[in-house]
């Protein structure tokens, strides 16, 4: 008992420092969401990924980033309904 | 996966990425001047700028490897001078210092907080150094700030504190700046969103409402904790801080820049708010709010609390900042802010830094294109411009209020100084050699916008020319001397005619010398500038000694004449045509005194060389001896053993020319070398030991084919050999590399050359050309690579060459931009009123139209005499290229068409649009002109086009399609759904077909002729977001991904010869699936983490004869090549190598070597030679270990690095 106390701890100390480790109840929203969000600052964090969206949408790279920093807010939607736990569509796709 | 291959390429970056991602101002050196610092992909650079000359020049350029995040410098209390910090992708802080007299930057902290590479999570996305340098926050996008307490201990050294933590979960940062505050506890301002209930909020409501924060954090010094002290909602669109000076110069506080708006925040202080203003122009929509993308805050000298923000907004206008104070009773500033005013300033291209110097210049690094240096005219402090006080404006960002409007003008606040080149954003690039030199150049397309530029890149050096005058014969050689030995410039341009000798004065003009003493019916073998004020001259018949207009003549012995002279200042030597030598010295009364004995010489002596006089010495103590029986020897000049033999080399040819000349090496000191040129052309470099005379190293290159000529120049300071064959050459030390480089001088091809030095021209060379005297200078050493550019119109996506004529045909598209025909309407429509003033798209950009495209094709030529775009064809339609070919088809005997491919009224994300076409274009006047035949509609904008057995291979989305040309348009002949997502690039050769997949790596394709069918064969087992591609052999292909990855890939053997067995098609359609892909799996043979985003990848040979390489070309303005390994020792001594230099020079990010080079998959094949070539920077004693763990000599190495490094484009 004691042992599965201890993984259960150490697992929420690892999700609480890092944001997105999983649990076995992860919905296909909070997959989705924290995809979304990591993919965009990864975008944000390489000037070269950053630079290359700016070039195409002939928009400085500055704006750009704050665009991409504003879409991880909610990159997939806001969160499905307590009860309904189906299947929901996100938004946002990734270039 | 196994690191090793069978398959080893050596990776070199030719040109390191001229993007700037930050630049800082700061004193780095610890004088009074001021540098920038900035941070280019990996690569820290520090640069000088020079206000006299109006230059910024680079001191320094580091690698770092790893990916530079941000900077920010501080300087502590006490002190003078700037430290760095940088947050790198390596999960630690590191703090650099700049050692300007070894010209290094060393690493003085390094401390890890996380995780390495860019994370969501892992602090290094922002930095903010307290301006009074007592702490540092660094910050991720999401969630951690670290904050460092920085301080020095008792030895005056640089202290760093474990760092504190002002975590908060579910909050993004848009940005962060530190407050200035004076000497109370450091505050830390962030832009912060909080989406924690949003994401609670199932009604999607809360996720409308959120806010943008101003966030303050405290770091409470006494305490040592960070608190997060104030917090309040700002405009939601905001996107940016600036720092206001606080303490005894400003109010302190920030500066929030969102849509449309600049407003004044701080804790103790209302907030004022005044609006951006608006373009007002026929062209312009009177509706677009603009944002504020770069900015810098700049302190007055002298007074007190004056300073000023200039802020650039998305169009590339300046605004000028300012604040008022209330004032007290006596008419005093107090602490309390009046009123925030914004007025136009000038309008330049979009910076990503804009630093001010205190010499009066504004050094804007631009997010594309050339970077630039201007200089400030006025402040804009009482010009008509209107200006926006914040009285007339609400501060609530909700209020409504009238916008504002200024009309755009040419500058003139600022004066553009220079500009520096740079290839960033390099969109493609080929590889071809138009101009018939020896090495063929590289041609590109680059910059976006009405910025965008065609650019020729050439191998070389830039000369500028000063004088180009005739002369009335050919000579055969040129001198320039001094006429005492105090002079400090040359007085007479010595000419040696076939049976006669010109000596010319230098002053304001250049006349005919009558007395100078020379005998003028003879040419002249040699000419010196001897003792305190003699001349020399060495003719086929003897030597004349002039001293003061005395004429001392030492006659050749009978029957035999001198064939070959050296000089210097205190020595003589002379061959004869018996192959006897002559040692002449200088004695103690200025006279020349004969050595008693001759030497006589195996074979005719072809050349001699002396050396300089070393200082402190009275003479050199070697002499080299050239003979025809292709040999160079090496006397003594000591006096205990004069003329005596000390080494001899053989040579493949007879020399042509020598010379001895003490060079700096990588060691720090200088060297002495014997520079051999052959009559066939070779160039040799040995280092001739300074005691022993023995000759080692020798480091060879092949010039051209006619016999080397060797002088011994000065440029910058630095004695250099100029070595003349086809053309000329300069062999120098790099001043960063420390490595010497043998580059092409751009200019005509000269047949003698020698120092010159004048009052116009301190440092010059001059040369002859046929009947032509030159004279000239090289200007900038280390900056061997040619630019030509061209403008383009928009922002260029591809680029193709005509395969037989020397013309290219680019393609240009710009989205959210007024095509010119409705700039024409509006233009016309507002012609009546005064805003119909067009001003040149280059400095102020398009007319922006959100869902518009600009496109056209361009034909570019340039050779010709005024290189330039010959023809543009605008497309209207709304259509923009997207791709484009040249093919041949084979139905019209083989005729060339361009084929362009665009897509109309196209969304980038999500991807939309509404059709997609082909164009065909026929040519006229062997390319210089483009006729329209027809289009074809298609299904989808084609991403990737390519001429496919003489006819058209075209990717639309997922289908590959083979088109023939017909009559009113193209034929559909075969088809097939052959990539997983989206086609972007293809490659051919013979039957098969290589197709780059956006996102799903790449596929091999089959055509069978025999059925008309396009089968896929083999996939990959990556995603892989393929930008370009290239087949390499008929198996592997080699590719760039979006991510800044490089790989090679092959099919399996067996795969590849079923493929194209006769009647294997059968086969291939029937054949299973392999976990829901093509039958078979390619297999990785090389991958290589670049950092930068390749966008095109060529096959090609840039020396002649030399082997094939891989050249890539990365957005960020990077020309790098990969170059195969031929044995597999060089690939094991390399590797050891690399090993040694990851443990000895660390990167100074603190980024792992190898895990930096294997970001996204583990590195493969490839020696990392950018890392290889650091071993000529590191100290002697590291060099020296290396060498002996490795078994090896240091020069042994450098050699080794050089040889690697001389197959590839641009040898030393």
């Amino acid at each position: 008992m004691a042992d599965k106390l201890r993984k259960q701890q150490e697992l929420e100390r690892l999700q609480a420092k890092y944001i997105g480790t999983g649990h076995p109840d992860t919905t296909s929203w909070e997959w989705k969401t924290n995809i979304h969000r990591d993919t965009f600052s990864s975008i944000v964090g390489h000037p070269s990924l950053l630079s290359y969206l700016a070039l195409a949408q002939n928009e400085p790279a500055i704006k750009v980033r704050a665009q991409l920093i504003r879409k991880m807010m909610q990159p997939a939607g806001p969160p499905p309904m307590r009860e309904d736990d189906a299947g929901f569509e996100g938004g946002g796709g990734v270039e | 996966m196994a690191t090793t291959s069978n398959m080893f390429m050596y990776s070199l970056t030719i040109q390191p990425p001229t993007t700037i991602t930050q630049a800082l101002l700061g004193q780095f050196s610890g004088t009074k001047e001021q540098q920038i610092i900035t941070a280019s992909g990996s690569r820290l650079t520090l640069l000088q700028p020079d206000p006299r000359a109006g230059k910024v020049n680079t001191i320094l350029s580091h690698d770092i490897f790893g990916i530079i995040r941000a900077l920010a410098t501080f300087r502590l209390a006490g002190s003078h001078k700037d430290y760095i910090i940088i947050a790198s992708d390596s999960g630690r802080i590191a703090i650099v210092e700049y050692l300007p007299k070894t010209n290094k930057f060393s690493r003085i902290h390094l401390e890890t907080f996380g995780k390495s590479a860019v994370r969501r999570v892992v602090p290094g996305q922002y930095l903010a150094a307290d301006p009074k340098g007592r702490a540092c926050l660094i910050a991720s996008l999401e969630k951690n700030k670290l904050v460092y307490v920085l301080n020095r201990n008792a030895q005056a050294e640089l202290t760093i504190s474990s760092p504190l933590e002002a975590h908060k979960h579910g909050v993004l940062v848009l940005s962060l700046v530190a407050l200035d505050v004076g000497y109370s506890n450091p505050v830390f301002a962030a832009l912060e969103i909080d989406y924690s209930d949003a994401d609670q909020d199932p009604t999607g409501q809360a996720g409308q409402e959120v806010e943008a924060q101003l966030v303050y954090y405290e770091l409470d010094l006494g305490l040592n904790h960070v608190v997060r002290k104030w917090s309040d909602a700002v405009d939601p669109t905001s996107s940016l801080l600036f720092q206001v000076p606080g303490g005894n110069d400003g109010p302190s506080g920030v500066l929030v820049c969102g849509e449309e708006n600049v407003t004044y925040r701080h804790s103790n202080q209302e907030a004022f708010r005044v609006p951006i203003p608006r373009r007002r122009g026929a062209t312009e929509d009177p509706q677009r709010k603009r944002t504020i993308v770069s900015g810098v805050m700049h302190k007055l000298k002298g007074s007190a609390g004056a300073f000023f923000f200039l802020l650039q907004t998305d169009d590339g206008d300046l605004f000028k900042v300012t604040l008022d104070m209330v004032e007290d009773a006596d008419g005093n500033p107090t602490g309390d802010v009046q009123r925030l005013k914004i007025k136009y300033f000038d309008t330049i291209p979009i910076a990503i830094s804009l630093c001010i110097l205190k010499s009066g210049f504004l050094f804007a690094a631009c997010e594309f294109g050339n970077h630039s240096l201007y200089q400030f005219e006025k402040l804009g402090d009482d010009d008509e411009e209107l200006e926006f006080t914040s009285e007339e404006f609400p501060t609530d960002p909700r209020a409504a209020y009238h916008p504002v409007y200024f009309h755009p003008r040419p500058l003139e606040n600022l004066v553009l100084v220079e500009s520096v080149d740079s290839m960033n954003p390099l969109v493609d690039c080929k590889v071809a050699n138009l101009t018939g030199e020896d090495a063929p150049q590289i041609y590109s397309v680059c910059g976006n916008s009405a910025r965008s530029t065609f650019r020729m890149l050439k191998h070389g050096l830039e000369v500028s020319e000063i004088v180009a005058s005739e002369l009335p014969g050919t000579p055969s050689a040129v001198w320039t001397t001094k006429l005492t030995k105090h002079d400090e410039y040359d007085a007479y341009i010595v000419l040696s005619f076939t049976n006669a000798t010109l000596v010319l004065s230098i002053g304001e003009t250049v006349e005919e010398v009558e007395e100078s003493g020379f005998l003028t019916t003879v040419p002249t073998l040699a000419v010196q500038q001897m003792g305190e004020e003699g001349l020399i001259q060495v003719h086929p018949k003897g030597i004349r000694h002039i001293v003061q207009g005395r004429v001392n003549e030492w006659p050749a012995p009978q029957h035999r004449s001198i064939v070959a002279a050296a000089t210097n200042e205190n020595q003589v030597v002379i061959a004869l045509s018996s192959g006897e030598i002559v040692y002449f010295e200088m004695d103690a009364d200025g006279a020349l005194a004969e050595y008693d004995e001759k030497k006589e010489m195996s074979g005719t002596v072809t050349s001699l060389s002396l050396g300089k006089v070393p200082e402190g010495l009275r003479r050199s103590s070697f002499l080299a001896v050239g003979c025809d029986d292709c040999t160079v020897r090496i006397l003594s000049l000591d006096p205990a053993s004069t003329l005596e033999m000390k080494s001899i080399q053989a040579l493949t040819a007879a020399p042509s020319s020598l010379s001895i000349m003490a060079m700096e090496d990588s060691f720090g000191g200088t060297t002495l070398y014997l520079h051999i040129g052959l009559h066939s052309g070779v160039y040799l470099r040995t280092v001739l030991d300074e005691v022993t005379g023995e000759l080692t190293d020798t480091r060879q290159k092949f010039l051209g084919p006619k016999p080397t000529k060797l002088f011994q120049v000065s440029v910058q300071g630095q004695p250099c050999v100029l070595a003349l064959n086809t053309r000329p050459w300069l062999g120098y030390t790099d001043p960063l590399a420390k490595g010497f480089v043998m580059t092409p001088l751009s200019y005509v091809d000269l047949d003698f050359g020698w120092n010159f030095s004048s009052e116009q021209c301190l440092e010059g060379m001059v040369g002859i050309h046929s009947n032509f005297l030159r004279i000239f200078t090289v200007e900038k050493l280390g900056d061997n690579m040619i630019q030509k550019s061209i403008p383009l119109t928009y922002t260029p996506k591809k680029l193709v060459k005509h395969p037989d004529q020397p013309y290219f045909y680019t393609i240009e598209s710009d989205n959210n931009t007024l095509p010119p025909e409705l700039r024409q309407q509006l233009l016309a429509q507002n012609s009546t009123n005064g805003d119909a003033v067009t001003l040149p798209p280059a400095e102020f950009g398009y007319p922006k139209a959100r869902g518009r495209w600009a496109s056209c094709i361009s034909i570019v030529d340039p050779l010709g005499e005024e290189p330039s775009v010959l023809q543009r064809i605008d497309l209207d339609n709304n259509e923009a290229a997207v791709s484009a070919a040249i093919v041949s088809f084979a139905s019209q005997d083989g005729e060339n068409f361009l084929i362009v491919g665009t897509g109309k009224d196209m969304v980038l994300n999500p991807r939309q649009f509404s059709e997609g076409y082909i164009h065909v274009y026929r040519f006229h006047e062997d390319g210089r002109d483009l006729e329209f035949i027809h289009k074809t509609k298609i299904e989808e904008p084609p991403m990737a086009l390519v001429p496919f057995q003489g006819r058209l291979l075209v990717g639309i989305g997922k289908m590959l399609r083979i088109y023939d040309l017909g009559l009113k348009q193209l034929l559909r002949k075969a088809q097939a759904d052959v990539a997983p997502q989206l086609i972007v690039s293809l490659s051919t050769q013979g039957n098969r077909i290589v197709v780059g997949d956006v996102q799903q790596g790449v596929t091999y394709v089959v055509y069978k002729p025999e059925g008309n069918k396009l089968l896929p064969f083999a996939d990959d087992t990556v995603n892989r977001w393929t930008t370009c591609t290239t087949l390499v052999d008929y198996e592997s292909v080699a590719g760039g991904d979006k991510f800044g990855n490089i790989w090679i890939l092959r099919c399996p053997e067996r795969a590849s010869i079923e493929s194209d067995e006769p009647g294997s098609e059968i086969q291939l359609v029937h054949a299973k699936n392999y976990l829901h892909g093509a039958p078979n799996r390619v297999s990785l043979m090389a991958h290589f983490y670049t950092q930068d985003l390749p966008t095109s990848i060529t096959k090609t040979n840039l020396v002649v004869g030399g082997q094939d390489v891989l050249l890539w070309s990365g957005l960020q303005g990077t020309v790098g090549v990969f170059i195969p390994f031929v044995s597999r020792e060089d690939v094991d001594f390399f590797q050891s190598l690399e090993s040694h230099l990851r443990a000895e020079d660390p990167p100074l990010g603190g980024r792992d070597h190898l895990i930096y080079r294997g970001y996204y998959v583990p590195v493969k094949g490839v020696i990392d030679g950018d890392l290889c070539e650091r071993f000529s920077l590191l100290p002697n004693d590291k060099k020296q270990m290396i060498a002996g763990e490795l078994d090896r000599s240091v020069r042994e190495i450098e050699r080794k690095i050089s040889v690697c490094f001389l197959a590839s484009p641009f040898p030393t």
